[in-house]
């Protein structure tokens, strides 16, 4: 229905997040997402040019801790609940590179 | 692999470089949390919930981070601003989170510049908060990440606070891009907010290469440059890569744009991930932080509590003295500048304690030294009651603060007494009567028999001397005694 987004780019995306996706589900998910894009648009089309931006939904701003040591954890305690580990490491599968 | 030729970029090539480099900073804490900011040798014992990535831990802004981060930026020129992080999203077992913590497109530090001590200026675009990654060591193929049959990760340095300072691609030549990060150092140094060792690790650079002809103002396919150790390596990186896009361009082909592995060893860069597109990155604004906006009072109590930097302390021994260049940079970055100050406030000359300095306290540790005591040994010195020789001496043991520092004690106690040049005369003398057939050579035409003879008589005489005699007084009299 939209032009929004491409069905590749929806591949594009899943593949970026290590999801899966059946052909069925990139066709569903190219129509919802170029809803939601839409829907940007929609909102995009308001005059706003009065309103100050906001970076953050959050009212605050500096929210800081003093540089001061704190215990950090016990290794064992959570080592053991790794799904491997080796001399006091975690052991992980290979690793194909270092991509998005 | 010394000795092989290295290779040089053609003259009509230009070379294009811009650095990234991360420093780490030199605080108790980690950036969002208490873990301890320090090296280990026992992985994963600096580690929390939170610098583990483990669900529901919430971030916390170390402040210390945040002033040495401006004041980092304020030494380098650059405006301040305010500012929020972003989450870096990609797969890799270094972050246990999936993510890293960064400030992307509001970074706190902006449009500064770096001037290098011949003057060139090399523009600063940013210098930005984020944290360090993991360890990750690869077990079995080698040690190599492609063949390896499994990795180990170790988080100690995970979350470490860094800054990355990323300069404009405004760099021309190799000598350059050195004295870009020997001057950065110099400044991480002065302002204290990161130990700065290469060899270490806690400050890396990465070097972004493209060529073009001279006369063009085009930027060509840069490539990265990784694993960068030294600033000599960082030069040799540089120059093979300039030289491997030079090659390929002349060949009509073309680089493309990629992050590259330098291999120090084997003197060349290897191909390592296409660069990505920031897209592929996913930024987007850390929820769990909120934004952090220093005022223009926390900006000028930083530049009030600025230090000198190492620019105008090289200018200030400049003015002072007529040494070398390097001389004087040598003494500021070993941060002796104030020693010779002192020294040369006391009245000794400027000229002999920076070279004194710079030749003969190049220790570790030299704090029993002061600007006094350095000033008695230069003007004992210049006095002829010691050798250059016996001054070298002398300032090591006061380095090691042996009788107090003091170089009179020091002196008395080796036993240390100015050979009057009369004594030296009577010696030499005695030597020339004693071996006639090498003084007859040293007074020859030949200038090959006159060297080999000068090092025989000097050679004699320090014997004779215990190495006590000043060389330069002993030259003058061979030489006047030829003349003569």
């Amino acid at each position: 229905m939209s032009e929004r987004i491409t069905r590749d780019e929806v591949i594009h995306v899943a593949r970026l997040a290590r999801l899966e996706l059946t052909d069925a589900e990139i066709d569903e998910f190219t129509g919802q997402l170029g809803d939601i894009l839409e829907h940007a648009a929609d909102v995009e089309a308001l005059d706003v040019g009065d309103i100050e931006p906001t970076s953050h939904p959050l009212p605050m701003s500096n929210v800081l801790r003093a540089d001061v040591r704190r215990l950090s954890l016990e290794r064992n305690e959570f080592l053991a609940q790794a799904p491997a580990a080796e001399a006091g490491q975690f052991r992980v599968p290979p690793i194909l590179g270092e991509e998005p | 692999m010394t000795g092989l030729h290295e290779p040089t970029l053609p003259a009509e090539w230009e070379l294009v470089v811009g650095l990234e480099v991360h420093v780490e900073l030199a605080t108790q804490t980690k950036l969002f949390c208490g873990c301890a900011n320090e090296f280990s040798t026992e992985p994963n014992t600096n580690v929390c919930p939170t610098c583990l990535g483990l669900p529901g831990s919430l971030p916390v802004m170390n402040e210390t981070v945040v002033d040495f981060a401006m004041r980092l930026g304020r030494a380098l020129g650059c405006s301040i601003h305010p500012s929020v992080m972003a989450r870096k999203n990609y797969f890799y077992p270094d972050m246990a989170k999936d993510f890293q913590t960064t400030q992307y497109d509001q970074p706190t530090n902006r449009d500064g510049e770096l001037a290098l001590a011949d003057g060139t200026v090399v523009g600063i675009e940013r210098a930005h908060i984020e944290e360090d990654a993991g360890k990750t060591t690869h077990v079995g193929g080698g040690g190599r990440i492609n063949d390896a049959t499994y990795s180990l990760v170790d988080y100690n340095r995970a979350g470490v606070p860094l800054v990355e300072i990323v300069s404009h691609p405004d760099i021309r030549t190799v000598e350059h891009a050195k004295a870009y990060v020997s001057e950065l150092r110099d400044i991480l140094l002065a302002i204290a907010v990161s130990d700065a060792k290469m060899e270490e690790g806690s400050m890396r650079v990465d070097a972004n290469v493209s060529v073009r002809p001279v006369g063009s103002s085009e930027l060509r396919t840069r490539c990265e440059l990784k694993n960068i150790n030294s600033i000599r390596s960082l030069g040799r990186a540089i120059e093979y890569e300039a030289c491997r896009h030079v090659d390929l361009y002349e060949s009509d082909e073309a680089p493309r744009q990629e992050t590259r592995h330098w291999d120090e060893d084997g003197g060349r860069s290897t191909a390592g991930r296409s660069k990505e597109d920031a897209d592929d990155y996913r930024y987007f604004q850390e929820p769990d932080l909120v934004p952090l906006t220093p005022t223009p009072e926390q900006v000028a109590a930083i530049d009030g509590a600025m230090p000198v930097l190492p620019a105008a302390r090289r200018a200030r021994l400049g003015e002072l003295s007529a040494v070398a260049d390097d001389v004087v940079a040598t003494v500021v970055e070993r941060c002796q500048d104030a020693l010779a100050l002192g020294a040369i406030e006391a009245g000794a000359d400027a000229d002999k304690v920076l070279t004194r300095i710079q030749n003969d306290l190049a220790v570790d540790d030299w704090s029993a030294v002061t600007g006094q005591t350095l000033a008695t040994l230069v003007q004992m010195e210049s006095g002829g009651e010691l050798s250059a020789t016996q001054a070298k001496q002398v300032l090591a043991d006061m380095a090691a603060g042996n009788h107090g520092g003091d170089p009179k004690s020091i002196a008395e106690a080796r036993g240390f007494e100015a050979m009057e040049s009369d004594a030296l005369e009577t010696l030499i003398d005695q030597l020339i009567n004693d071996n006639p057939d090498e003084w007859f050579r040293f007074t020859s035409d030949d200038e090959g028999d006159r060297k080999k003879m000068q090092g025989f008589f000097t050679g004699q005489i320090m014997k004779a001397t215990k190495g006590q005699a000043d060389g330069r007084a002993v030259a003058e009299l061979l030489s006047r005694k030829s003349a003569g």
